[in-house]
This record gives C-alpha cells, sequence and structure tokens, in this order.
C-alpha cells in the first residue's frame, strides 16, 4: 500500500466505525473491498494488518453493541474474511478470538442487525473468502456455521440463499480437496465430518416432501457437479443418484426445473458421465416423465451434449418435435411429414394434453421453436435433419397464426382459435423460418414457404415487428435459393415472387407507420447489395416505383428512415439504379444530383442517423470509385471533410476518418488490404516522390481534418485520428528521399497552433501546409505517446485508490452541509 | 318476458322486448344493402348508364325489413343506441299508428339527421320520370334474372322517406344523457350508457327491482373520438342482448387505416385521385385525424381532401360542439382553448374543403390530383356516381372502400368495366370476438341472446372457431321474424306496505335475524305500483243496499288457521310417541325425509321438509292425538 493510502486508511476507518456518520453510497464500500481484494492477493495479509492497526481496530469495533449500520457491518465482515484467508492472517486473527466473535453465535448472528439481508450476505461472503485451508474448516465445525448456513438456504432473500447454497459447494469442496483426492474408491464413510454433514443434509432434503427444500439440495449438487470434477464427485453421485431417480417416481415431478438442471450438469460433466451407469437410463426416464413443458430445456440440454447414446438422442428429439407433430397431425398434414418427425416411436400425444389453453400453447410453441432454432446450426444437431417435416410445421404455424390454414379436424380449430393474431408465435415461427433457409427442401414446400412469407409480407395485419422478422427471413430464403447455373441471377422460382412481392414494397413504403418504412428499407438495401448487378432483379426494380419512393423517404420525418433511406439511396446509386425521370415538375436537368441530396444531408440534418449513413454512403462511394466521386474526387473529399469536422457526432467525425483513410490509400497508392472483396479503384501509377503523393493530402486539407481529430473531446475519434497519423507516417518513411525539409519557421507556427487546439482552442485554422510542413510536423509530434495516453481510460485518475479513498472522506464529512453527489 | 327480432342484420337491429307490461323497440336499422340491386342514380344524365340492355329498373331505393310480426302502434318507446341504428324510424314512427316516445342521445339524433337529410337530399335532387312497381309482383319477379328473383320480400321494400316525415319522426324523440335514468310507467327503468362506437352512441339497461336487460349494440373498445365504454354498469344482468359487432372481424382497424393511408399515398403520388366513398359523419372524423398526422410524413401537403356531402359543413361543426360526448383527450382540449378534432386546422389551412355539393364552388376550386370523401358508400346514388363515372376509366386513380355496410363488390358491379384501382380497408372499430369474450368475462351476464350469426363461424371461414361467440352457458340466439322467450322466470314484485299497516304487524322472532308476520291487508295496484293497504274495517250491515262482495270474504280470513314453521327432530318424536304409549315404532328413512311406522296401530306419519302426513284409517281420535304430537315440535304464529 502506497504511503498515502496509508496515511488516509485510519481517519476512514474512524469514520466507518462512527455511527454518526452514515456512508451514504454502497458503492464506495464495494470499491474499498476490490481494492484490499488486490492488495491482499498481490501481498501478505498479515503484514497489512500489522501495518495499519487501524484496520483490527474497525473490526473490533464493529463488535460493540451499537447502531452500527448494518453497511458497514456487512463490510467489516467481508474485509475479515478477506483478510483470514491467508492461514497465518486467520492463526494471527484467532488469536485475538476476533473470528468466533464476528462469525459465531456470540457475533452479528444473534444480534438485531442479523434481520438486515445484507449483514447476512456480508457474513456468507466473509465465510466464503476465510475457507481457503483446513484451518479454516476446523474453525467452521467448531462454531457451528454449517449449520447456520444450511437455514440460510431457505432465506427470504434469493441472493442470501443463492450465497449460502454456493457456499456449501465451497465447502464440500474444500473439505474433500485433501483426503478424497486421488483415492476414487473412498467411500462417503471415511470422509471429513464436514463433508459428512452437508452430504446427509443434503440427502435430507431429497428425501423431505416440500419442493423447496429439494430445490435447494438439487442446486447445490447442479453447482457442485458442474464446477468440480474430482473423482470424488463420482462417491458422491453414487451414492445420491438413487434418491434422486426417486424423485422422478413422484407425480408430479417435485423440483422439475432443478432436476432437469441437475442432469444436465452430470451428463455435463466429463467424470460422471463417463463413469455412471445409470445415467442414461434416469435421462430418457426422466424425459418421459416430465410435462412436455419441462422435458423442452432437458431435451434441448441433451441434443447438445456432445457424446450421449443415439437412442437417447432419438428420444430427446422426439420430445423437443412433439409440440410440431402435434401441430402437423391437427391440422392432417401430409402422412409423410410426420412420419418422419415422429418415426422414433414416442408415445403420441394429443392437442389437448399438449397445447391445452391459449397461454401454455403459446409459450411451449415459442419455446420449441427457439430451441430448434439454436440446435439448428450445431454441429451435433440430430441427423438426419427432418428438414421438410419441420418447414412444413413452421409454415402451418405461420398459417394458423394468420388465419389462412384451413384446419379440418376440431383439434386443428382449437389451435387455430388459440393462434390467431398471436405476434409472439409469428416472431418466433419466422426466425426459425429463416434459419431454416440453411438447409433445403422439396420443391413445393419451397413454394409454400415463399407464398406464406408473401402473405405475411402483404396482409394489414402484419405487426410492425412482424413484419421486419418477414422481411429478414425472406432475404435468408432468396438468398439460399439455388442459382440459376451459369449466372448468379436469382432462380425463375424466386423471380417470380420477386414480381409479387415488388409491387407490396411500394406500399411498405408509405406506411405511416416509420418502423415499416424503416424495415422496408432495410430489406430493399440487402436486396440490392445481393442482386444489383443481376439483370433479372434491375428490370424488375426499375418497373417499380421504388426508387422513387426511396429517394422521396430521404425526407421522412422520422431520423431512422432518412437514414436508413440514405442507406438505400447509396446502394441504388451504386448499382446505376437511381430513375431520373423528366416528368414534368422536373424537367431534364433540373433534379438535384444525388450526391449534393446527400451532402445537403450531412450539412443540415438535425438528428445523427441520417449524417452518419450518408458518411457510409460517401465512404463506400470512394471505395468503390463511384462515377459521381471519381470525377472529381479531391474536391469531392475536401467538401465532406469540411463538412463533416463541423459535426457535433462524434460518430460522424470518426467516419470522416474513414473516408480519409481511404482516400489516403488510394492516394498513396496502396489498395486498401484489409477488404479482399472491394473492387480495387483505378489508382495511377504510384507518384515518385513523397512530395508529390502527399499533395492531394494537402489540397483536400486531409491534415488539417486529421489533427483536428487528434485533439477531439471524445476519445475514439482522437484514437483512430492518431492510428491515421501513425500508418500515414509509416507510409512516408518507405519513400525515403528528402526527409521533412519544410521551412522552419512554418513547422514551429504549425506546431504553435496544434499546442494551442490541444489546449482547448480550436479557433484558429491551419490553412494550407505544404507536404514537407506536414512531414516535419509528423515526424516531431509523440503519436505513440499520444496513443497510449488515449488508450488508458479516460478515468484512471478518479480510479486510483487515493482518490477513493479521499472521496469517501470527502462524501461522509460533508454530508451535513452539502449532499452533492461526488460521483 | 319475450324478445320480437324484426331485423336479421346483426348490425341494423330492430328488436323488441316485451317485459312487465312494457313494449319497448331497441334501435330500428334500415338494411339499404337491397339497393345494390338497383342501378346507381346518377346526378347528370349518363348514357352509359342509360343504355345499359335489359331491365329499365326504376324505383325509390329504401326499404324497410320488417315483419307484421307485431302491431307497431303498441310499441310504447324506442331506445337508439346510435346514429346508424335510427334510419327506419320514420318507417316506424309515421303512419303506423306509433303514439310512443323515441329516447336517444342528442348527437344520436343531430347526427341522425344529418344522414337521413342527406338520404333525402340525394334521393329526391334526382327525381325519377317514371317508376315501376309491376316486377313486385312475385309471378313477375320470378322471371328476372338473379339476384332480383332471389330477393326475399320485396313487397315489403318502400320508398324513402321525406324531409317532412323525418321531421315529423324526429320529433317524437326526448333527448337523454349517458347514466339517465328514466321510468317507463312506473314499471321499468332505462338507462342509456356510453359505448364507446360513435358521437353519443349509447348502451342501454333496462331494469326493474329485481330483473335486469342489458342491451349492447355498436360498442367499441378502441381509443377513437367517443367516450369510451362503460362496461362496470352492465354486470350483474340477468339477459344481455348482444348486437352490433364488428362486421369484418379479419380486418384490424389499424392494420386497415395504415392500408388506407398507404394506398393513398401510392395513387397520389403517381398523379391519380383517390376517391373515398363514405357517410358523412363517424369514421370520417378517424380518417381526417390520422391524415392529419400523416400527410406532412408523406409529402402529401400541397394535395387538396374534399368533402362533398349536403351536410358536410354541419357534420365537421357539430362533431367539434359535442364536446362532452367525447373522448377525455378531446375533452380537454375544449378547455385550452382548441377544437378537438384537428380536421378544423385542416380546414383553416384549406387542405380540407368541404361542398355540399358538385355543383357550385367545388367545380371551380377543383384540382387535381387530390383526395375526395363523398357518400353514398353504396356507390348507388349520392355524389359518389359522378366520380365513379369521372375517375373509373383511368388506372391511376384508386377508390377505397372504408364502409363495410356494404359489399363492394357488388356496389361497383354496375361500373364495370372500370380501371381504376379498388381497395377495399374496411373501417369498424365496433367489438371483435375477442373483445367480446373479455368483456362477457367481466361483466357475467347470467344469459346472452345474440343474432345467429355471431354463434357459428362465418360461412366464408367456417374453420376459424374464434370468430364467433364462446360463453357459458352457450349464447340463444335468434333469426329474422322469429319471437324468443327469454330464459328468466320473474319471481319477485316488489310491494309497498302503508305506514298504518306496517305499524300493526308484530313480528315473531322464529330464527335469529328472521322475523314473520302475518298481514292481512288489501293489495292495490296501480301504475304499475303495488301497494297494501289496511282492509276495510268489516263494514256494518247497511239493510237494503247491496253489500259488496269482497266484505263477504273478509270474515272467512279471520278463522285462518295458525302458521306453523320448524322442524320435526325424528327421534325426539319417537320418544314422545313411545311415552304416549305408541309401541313397535319403525323409522324409514326416504328421499325426502322419513316415515314413521306404528305398526300396531296401522298407522303412518310421513315426515317432510315441508309438509307432514298422518295415515290412519277412520280413526280421527287417534289422528288429532298424533297431530298435537306433532305440533308440539313446532312453532305457531
Amino acid at each position: 500500500m502506497d504511503p498515502e493510502c496509508s496515511q488516509l486508511l485510519p481517519a476512514l476507518c474512524s469514520v466507518l466505525a462512527d455511527p454518526r456518520q452514515p456512508v451514504a453510497d454502497d458503492t464506495c464500500l464495494e470499491k474499498l473491498l476490490d481494492w484490499f481484494k488486490t492488495i491482499t492477493e498481490a501481498g501478505s495479509s498479515l503484514l497489512l494488518l500489522q501495518e495499519n492497526p487501524c484496520l483490527l481496530g474497525l473490526l473490533c469495533h464493529v463488535l460493540k453493541p451499537q447502531d452500527l449500520s448494518p453497511r458497514v457491518l456487512s463490510f467489516s465482515l467481508r474485509l475479515a474474511g478477506m483478510l483470514a484467508a491467508q492461514e497465518d492472517c486467520f492463526q494471527y486473527l484467532q488469536q485475538g478470538e476476533l473470528l468466533p466473535r464476528l462469525f459465531g453465535e456470540a457475533g452479528p448472528l444473534g444480534g438485531a442487525a442479523w434481520t438486515a439481508p445484507s449483514v447476512r450476505s456480508g457474513w456468507i461472503q466473509g465465510l466464503r473468502s476465510l475457507a481457503r485451508h483446513p484451518s479454516a474448516l476446523c474453525f467452521l465445525a467448531d462454531c457451528g456455521a454449517v449449520d447456520t448456513i444450511f437455514s440460510l438456504q431457505g432465506d427470504s432473500s434469493l441472493f442470501v440463499a443463492s450465497a449460502a447454497g454456493q457456499l456449501l459447494v465451497h465447502i464440500l469442496g474444500l473439505s474433500l480437496q485433501g483426503p478424497a483426492e486421488g483415492h476414487p474408491g473412498l467411500q462417503t464413510g471415511d470422509w471429513p465430518v464436514c463433508a459428512q454433514k452437508i452430504v446427509s443434509h443434503i440427502e435430507e432434503s431429497l428425501r423431505s416432501a416440500a419442493t423447496p427444500q429439494i430445490t435447494q439440495a438439487l442446486n447445490v449438487l447442479t453447482t457442485t457437479f458442474g464446477h468440480c470434477h474430482d473423482p470424488w464427485t463420482q462417491v458422491l453421485w453414487g451414492r445420491l443418484s438413487p434418491l434422486v431417480a426417486c424423485l422422478l417416481e413422484k407425480d408430479p415431478v417435485p423440483a422439475a426445473h432443478s432436476l432437469v438442471d441437475l442432469l444436465l450438469s452430470v451428463a455435463r460433466s466429463p467424470v460422471l458421465s463417463s463413469s455412471s451407469s445409470g445415467l442414461w437410463e434416469t435421462l430418457a426416464q426422466t424425459l418421459s416423465h416430465l410435462s412436455p413443458t419441462q422435458a423442452g430445456p432437458l431435451a434441448l440440454g441433451i441434443l447438445k451434449l456432445q457424446e450421449c447414446p443415439q437412442v437417447l438422442r432419438a428420444q430427446a428429439f422426439a420430445v423437443l418435435l412433439q409440440p410440431l407433430t402435434c401441430v402437423l397431425e391437427a391440422t392432417a398434414q401430409a402422412p409423410g411429414l410426420l412420419d418422419s418427425l415422429d418415426g422414433t416411436g414416442g408415445a403420441s400425444v394429443t392437442v389437448d394434453t399438449l397445447l391445452p389453453s391459449k397461454a401454455a400453447c403459446v409459450g411451449l410453441l415459442c419455446r420449441t421453436l427457439a430451441h430448434l432454432e439454436l440446435l439448428q446450426p450445431l454441429p451435433q444437431r440430430p441427423s438426419p435433419w427432418p428438414q421438410a417435416p419441420l418447414l412444413g410445421a413452421t409454415v402451418t404455424i405461420l398459417r394458423l397464426c394468420s388465419g389462412s390454414a384451413t384446419p379440418t379436424s376440431d383439434a386443428g380449430g382449437h389451435l387455430c382459435a388459440f393462434l390467431v393474431g398471436c405476434v409472439r408465435v409469428q416472431r418466433a415461427a419466422l426466425d426459425f423460418l429463416g434459419t431454416l433457409s440453411q438447409g433445403t427442401g422439396p420443391r413445393e414446400l419451397v413454394t409454400q414457404v415463399f407464398a406464406v412469407l408473401l402473405e405475411y409480407l402483404t396482409s394489414p395485419d402484419s405487426s410492425p415487428t412482424v413484419l421486419k422478422k418477414a422481411f429478414q427471413a425472406t432475404f435468408r430464403w432468396l438468398q439460399s435459393s439455388p442459382e440459376t447455373p451459369g449466372c448468379s441471377d436469382l432462380d425463375p422460382h424466386a423471380h417470380l415472387f420477386l414480381r409479387e412481392l415488388l409491387p407490396v414494397l411500394p406500399k411498405r413504403l408509405c406506411s405511416p407507420c416509420w418502423e415499416v418504412r424503416d424495415s422496408g428499407l432495410e430489406f430493399l438495401t440487402q436486396m440490392i447489395g445481393r442482386w444489383g448487378g443481376q439483370a433479372g432483379f434491375r428490370r424488375a426494380l426499375l418497373a417499380s416505383e421504388v426508387p422513387e419512393l426511396t429517394e422521396q423517404l430521404l425526407r421522412d420525418p422520422e431520423s431512422y428512415v432518412r437514414a436508413s433511406a440514405v442507406a438505400a439511396m447509396g446502394q441504388l446509386s451504386s448499382q446505376g439504379l437511381r430513375v431520373t425521370p423528366a416528368s414534368p415538375e422536373h424537367p431534364g436537368g433540373q433534379q438535384k444530383s444525388l450526391l449534393a441530396e446527400l451532402l445537403h444531408i450531412l450539412s443540415t440534418d438535425s438528428e445523427g442517423f441520417p449524417r452518419r449513413a450518408v458518411m457510409h454512403v460517401f465512404t463506400q462511394w470512394l471505395r468503390d470509385g463511384h462515377a459521381d466521386v471519381a470525377g472529381d474526387t479531391e474536391r469531392f473529399v475536401a467538401r465532406v471533410l469540411q463538412v463533416a469536422s463541423q459535426d457535433l457526432d462524434w460518430e460522424v467525425r470518426a467516419q470522416g476518418l474513414e473516408l480519409a483513410l481511404v482516400f489516403l490509400e488510394q492516394t498513396l497508392g496502396r489498395p486498401s488490404s484489409h477488404c479482399p472483396y472491394a473492387v480495387t479503384p483505378p489508382v495511377a501509377a504510384p507518384p515518385s516522390s513523397l512530395a508529390q503523393a502527399l499533395r492531394p493530402l494537402c489540397r483536400v486539407q486531409l491534415f488539417e481534418f486529421a489533427f483536428r481529430a487528434l485533439f477531439d473531446c471524445d476519445r475514439p475519434v482522437a484514437q483512430k485520428s492518431c492510428d491515421l497519423l501513425l500508418f500515414l507516417r509509416a507510409q512516408t518513411a518507405s519513400y525515403g528521399g528528402p526527409q521533412g525539409s519544410g521551412s522552419v519557421p512554418e513547422v514551429a507556427s504549425v506546431e504553435a497552433a496544434l499546442q494551442r487546439w490541444q489546449a482547448g482552442d480550436q479557433g484558429q485554422p491551419l490553412g494550407y501546409l505544404e507536404p514537407e510542413v506536414v512531414v516535419a510536423v509528423l515526424r516531431s509530434m509523440d503519436l505513440e505517446g499520444l496513443r497510449g495516453a488515449l488508450a488508458e481510460s479516460s478515468d484512471r485518475v478518479e480510479k486510483s485508490p487515493q482518490s477513493l479513498l479521499q472521496d469517501v472522506l470527502a462524501t461522509v464529512g460533508a454530508l451535513g452541509e452539502d449532499e452533492a453527489d461526488c460521483y | 318476458m319475450k324478445l320480437y327480432c324484426l331485423s336479421g342484420h346483426p348490425t341494423l337491429p330492430c328488436n323488441v322486448l316485451k317485459f312487465k307490461s312494457t313494449t319497448i323497440m331497441l334501435d330500428c336499422g334500415l338494411d339499404m344493402t337491397s339497393t345494390l340491386n338497383f342501378l346507381p342514380l346518377p346526378l347528370v344524365q349518363s348514357p352509359r348508364l342509360s343504355n345499359l340492355p335489359g331491365w329499365s329498373l326504376k324505383d325509390g331505393n329504401a326499404f324497410l325489413d320488417k315483419t307484421e310480426l307485431i302491431d307497431l302502434s303498441t310499441v310504447d318507446v324506442i331506445l337508439i343506441s346510435n346514429y346508424h341504428c335510427m334510419m327506419a324510424l320514420p318507417y316506424i314512427t309515421e303512419h303506423t299508428g306509433f303514439t310512443g316516445t323515441v329516447y336517444a342521445t342528442e348527437p344520436t339524433v343531430q347526427i341522425g339527421r344529418l344522414l337521413m337529410e342527406e338520404l333525402v337530399n340525394f334521393i329526391e335532387r334526382v327525381p325519377k320520370a317514371q317508376s315501376a312497381s309491376l316486377w313486385k309482383n312475385k309471378d313477375i319477379q320470378r322471371l328476372l334474372p338473379s339476384p332480383l328473383k332471389d330477393a326475399v320480400e320485396v313487397s315489403t321494400w318502400r320508398r324513402c322517406y321525406t324531409m317532412q316525415e323525418v321531421n315529423s319522426a324526429l320529433s317524437k324523440i326526448q333527448l337523454v344523457g349517458y347514466s339517465q335514468k328514466i321510468e317507463l310507467f312506473g314499471a321499468v327503468q332505462v338507462t342509456p350508457l356510453s359505448s364507446g362506437y360513435a358521437l353519443g352512441s349509447s348502451n342501454w339497461i333496462i331494469q326493474s327491482h329485481y330483473e335486469k336487460v342489458s342491451y349492447v349494440s355498436g360498442s367499441s373498445l378502441l381509443t377513437t373520438h367517443p367516450q369510451p365504454m362503460d362496461q362496470a354498469s352492465l354486470k350483474n344482468s340477468d339477459v344481455l342482448v348482444l348486437t352490433g359487432l364488428t362486421q369484418i372481424p379479419t380486418a384490424n382497424p389499424d392494420g386497415m387505416v395504415g392500408e388506407f393511408c398507404s394506398n393513398l399515398a401510392l395513387t397520389v403520388r403517381n398523379g391519380g385521385n383517390v376517391l373515398v366513398p363514405c357517410y358523412p359523419s363517424g369514421v370520417i372524423y378517424d380518417l381526417l385525424e390520422c391524415l392529419y398526422q400523416y400527410i406532412d410524413s408523406a409529402g402529401l401537403s400541397n394535395i387538396p381532401f374534399y368533402f362533398i356531402s349536403p351536410v358536410a359543413n354541419s357534420s365537421l361543426e357539430f362533431s367539434q360542439i359535442f364536446a362532452e360526448w367525447l373522448c377525455h383527450n378531446k375533452q380537454t382540449k375544449v378547455y385550452l382553448p382548441e377544437p378537438p378534432f384537428p380536421h378544423a386546422e385542416l380546414i383553416q389551412t384549406n387542405k380540407l374543403k368541404h361542398y355540399p355539393s358538385l355543383h357550385g364552388d367545388f367545380s371551380s376550386d377543383f384540382r387535381q390530383p387530390c383526395v375526395v370523401f363523398t357518400g353514398h358508400p353504396s356507390l348507388r346514388f349520392g355524389d359518389v356516381v359522378h366520380f365513379m363515372e369521372l375517375w373509373g376509366k383511368s388506372s391511376l386513380n384508386t377508390v377505397i372502400f372504408t364502409e363495410p355496410d356494404f359489399s363492394y363488390l357488388e356496389a361497383l358491379a354496375p361500373y364495370q368495366p372500370l380501371a381504376m384501382k379498388c381497395i377495399y380497408c374496411p373501417i369498424d372499430t365496433r367489438l371483435n370476438f375477442i373483445q367480446v369474450s373479455k368483456l362477457l368475462k367481466e361483466v357475467q351476464p347470467l344469459h346472452v341472446v345474440c343474432p345467429e350469426q355471431y354463434t357459428q363461424p362465418p360461412p366464408a371461414q367456417s374453420h376459424r372457431m374464434d370468430l364467433m361467440i364462446d360463453c357459458q352457458p352457450p349464447a340463444m340466439s335468434y333469426r329474422r321474424a322469429e319471437v324468443l322467450a327469454l330464459p328468466f322466470k320473474r319471481r319477485y314484485e316488489k310491494i309497498e306496505i302503508m305506514p298504518e299497516l306496517a305499524d300493526s304487524l308484530v313480528p315473531m322472532e322464529i330464527k335469529p335475524g328472521i322475523s314473520l308476520a302475518t298481514v292481512s291487508a288489501v293489495l292495490h295496484t296501480k301504475d304499475n305500483k303495488h301497494v297494501l293497504q289496511p282492509p276495510p274495517r268489516p263494514t256494518q250491515p247497511t239493510g237494503g243496499k247491496k253489500r259488496k262482495r269482497a266484505s263477504d270474504d273478509i270474515p272467512d280470513c279471520k278463522v285462518l288457521k295458525p302458521l306453523l314453521s320448524g322442524s320435526i327432530p325424528v327421534e325426539q318424536f319417537v320418544q314422545a310417541l313411545e311415552k304416549h304409549g305408541f309401541s313397535d315404532i319403525k323409522v324409514e328413512d326416504t328421499a325426502k325425509g322419513h316415515i314413521v311406522l306404528l305398526q300396531e296401530a296401522e298407522t303412518l306419519i310421513q315426515i317432510e321438509e315441508d309438509s307432514t302426513h298422518i295415515i290412519c284409517d277412520n280413526d280421527e281420535m287417534l289422528r288429532v292425538r298424533l297431530r298435537d304430537l306433532v305440533l308440539k315440535f313446532l312453532q305457531k304464529f
């Protein structure tokens, strides 16, 4: 500990010990504990105590009967535990009988302070830190702490209860670390007393009729097997598994959720899953005993296991698929679909039992779809993957939700009544449908997929979120639809779909609901990005009203929509899909060029999103050598940088640097290396001299922009600019030749200006800089140092322990007069 | 209690409730779908329409969907729930001998008057040179092409009423306010409640002291312009008559409004005109409000909106003055003070213009592309006919149907072939089935009565089990021309006791908290009020004068046997019998009580909850002994 802190510590301790000076803020106590933790981890706790007797004083002081705040008491307990984690310090504290007085029956445990959950929690956490060595175990046994922990498992505060469970796990692990290690055959009878006590408590709880107790025991076991893979866990599971199996025989199965967690934790444990014989049978039995809602997570967990018997996997998959099987059954789908879903011989479940009420039906279907969505991309997913039936079921669910399915059975009718208009199921099903696009399916099913997607995109009843998901799923399916051999255009099938989709899109772009307009534009941007070069798509798009409407949306009242419109227009223009009709209102060339329009948005839009979008479009255009830009690149870059440097939004300025970097790379004749797919713009032969190379950069005033950004009040901008200048400096070094021989006075004046900028006065512009001056300035600047300073977080000064101590003292001291919050 | 169902149209109901000697008509909607069988009435002679081949049918086109189920002159009162449900009023109050009163809220009457005025104006301004009625003859009708030959009861189709009849009918209306209690002949009390569907729209509660009937017609739970629906007052009903649910249960109004706006914007942006056939009041207010918010964002600020109706001006202005009938949001605006509806601003800024008809100012102001709101939604009369003829040929234009009352395909039939785009966005804010089931769960009526259409899924979507009323016990359904006996019996009636008679009563406590007293009195009934008065004193014989028969009966009353109460504990009764020398007693338990068998005396004593029988053979002495034993266990008074 540094001397400054040591000096402040006594004052701090006395403040904490004074009940008249309550600590207003919990977080500073937490920060203090964090600080003590780093100190004790780095050095000797004993030494710390000896050098700072005030700490011991504080610990003794809190034991006196007084009106101390629960926070400080809790803090002291945790601090004591932290210090006692080292055995020598533990012994030292034991000498003074301090620990039994803090953690034993005589301490807060019996007092009025115990009613505060924070004190109970501090007690547990203190013990948790303390229990690190065998002496601690003896201490725990002596002061009867384990029984208290047992009772705290059922504490009214969930935090306390959960911490108590974890402490038990920790103590069990600690007590078995020494003796049982390396003796897998050791019977529990030979275990240390402490361990035996915990195990019998667990056993007792498992035999109990009260569900909360069973849950506690199961949770302790789950945590144990999840964290510890020592051989003794095998012995423990061997002893307890019959009791767990007994739980399965009850009806209904108590604490099913925790039971599932435990079984999965056992199955995941490398020690247990390989050795225990009845595990797979137990899992199979559990799968068949639990209700469909409870069995879902178990089935998913089983399917995610790396190694597991094929039969069990099949059973788990059948359980997971049950709700979908039900849907297919109730809607009397083609038997072929059913067979492949139900082929595992799982007990056929009827709609009535599986989907009894609307809430249950919706919940179960949503969960099932989410589980399957998680499973689909995994390598260990069941094989063969029933792609076709899953597609069929998902399409059916979507059609039931929209009311377009025509179930013939009563069960189907009920299902339809439950699901009609249910947005939750629609969203889940559309998400899953999108995921299913990774695989293929029979032709007629794919047709149905596109039909149902079109239905959703067309329906006025689709809610904005559903519509967004429908757009996303549509894009994924279009992307996965097979391409016509020879050209990368859409296949005829998708073309037909597109022909029907394009009339829908304008309506969506005119929707009064901005979310709909926004997702419509996003979809359009994606589509153009993917197929903008394909003749068929281009024809269809140009024949529609979409490009014109998109342009109108640049003036939308909602900023998100304007931003999406900017992105879409950028794409349209890049692909040459922007229409400039000579309508009577806009004869001939009077229509504003898109570049001018986007520049207008960049300089005038009141919201950040559209301006950021414009910067992205401009960067992309520059990268791609867009025709509007390529004509006079320097003028373009100069204009954009000028506008961007004035922007109040740091993301716009940062994006300006990105654009500057692209220009820089193009000018210096080095195509950007980090984007292998970028179209390489026609680059002039690398300029021969450094000055020649830098001159265009000087002309567009790139340096003024970059230097300004270097002292930006937003750190990301400054960092980015620093990187850019460092890159540039490295580039200039590769040229060799005349090294920064600018006239000295000019360099000095620039450096003086930069210093003023750094000091916060950015009023005066630099004006045109000669390349030589730039090189000289670059070389003289300590860019590495600046980068280091920027890399440190901005609150590094305020985070020091000294500042923390001062803050605590200041807040407590000032509490009476001034309630100002110093954080 | 009976319900006579005069209309088969679920949203244009007309039912008559006979309840406690009152005859109450609930709504009188006018089903005008039969106008679709006629050709449009163009304002300007249309060569195309007049040159159509075949039947030239021109007749009045307003029709009354009624049967001779009930004599309309016996109807005591008519309760109107909203302005759409009063369009047949002149047919009922005029020329039928009706002498009763009509009850409705002020906005209902005012806007109802506007709708009727518009209808009469539309019909009367294109007088027919000739009219045919021979086709109403069943033999001739049979020869007509379908669907005319299949039309039911064409003989009851009637000409449209005149303004004079409208005025006379409206003069019979008495204005009421929400929650106002109106006594009908002392027998029942009726109360209108806000129904949330339209300005001044109401549901009705009809109750006596012990019975409550709720009449729910055209209600809405959506937040639109009217005052929200009052659900709480509908609780504890014995019968809830449920009519006027949404006609398009599958279309969600929000989605439809979105669809409406999108299509409107698309058309106008392409230089086309938009025609919205609509009623002059109701949904149009909400549409104008949506457009008010939408036009700037959609860049439509320069597009003129025209509202053409003989009552356009009155409708727009009326809506602004009924502040107390509006939703809370709009009410608060009045205190700012601001007009509650934003269409005032649209008018001020010249974005919305209104005209009484095509003629006059409109023709000089008219600018295209534009949006026109005009009637009638059936496309058979009104200014809309002209715009259909004018704009129908261009595919740039769009007609957007928002009123759900008419099939849009049938409405369009006489205009085919049509190049203009047709969009169907029916906006019906009335209750849908999900809302109904929530409402019924909340209100919990003992019985629900509704049109039969609501008890099964729509024929076109027979699998949609969600599109029907699902309640327990199942709803009773009615169809046109049916008489329904409502499923509950009146069991109690409130009777007052005169103070002097009450004074003379001597109650006797028979159980803690329950006291009884016998009363002899004369029941006096007048104006559906029942009063117990002290019996007249026994009249002195007055000699030769005739005595009333009633006073003859009074002495008989005096020998009334005392009333008995209590129950007979069988074991103690048997002990008592034994004490009195009876032996060989057997007791059998029966379903209703016990039989005590005195085998020796060959006597049976049947003890049941509310009667005791002693059965013995001609031994009166024995019977009396036993009776006295039984009586010992009972209280007398």
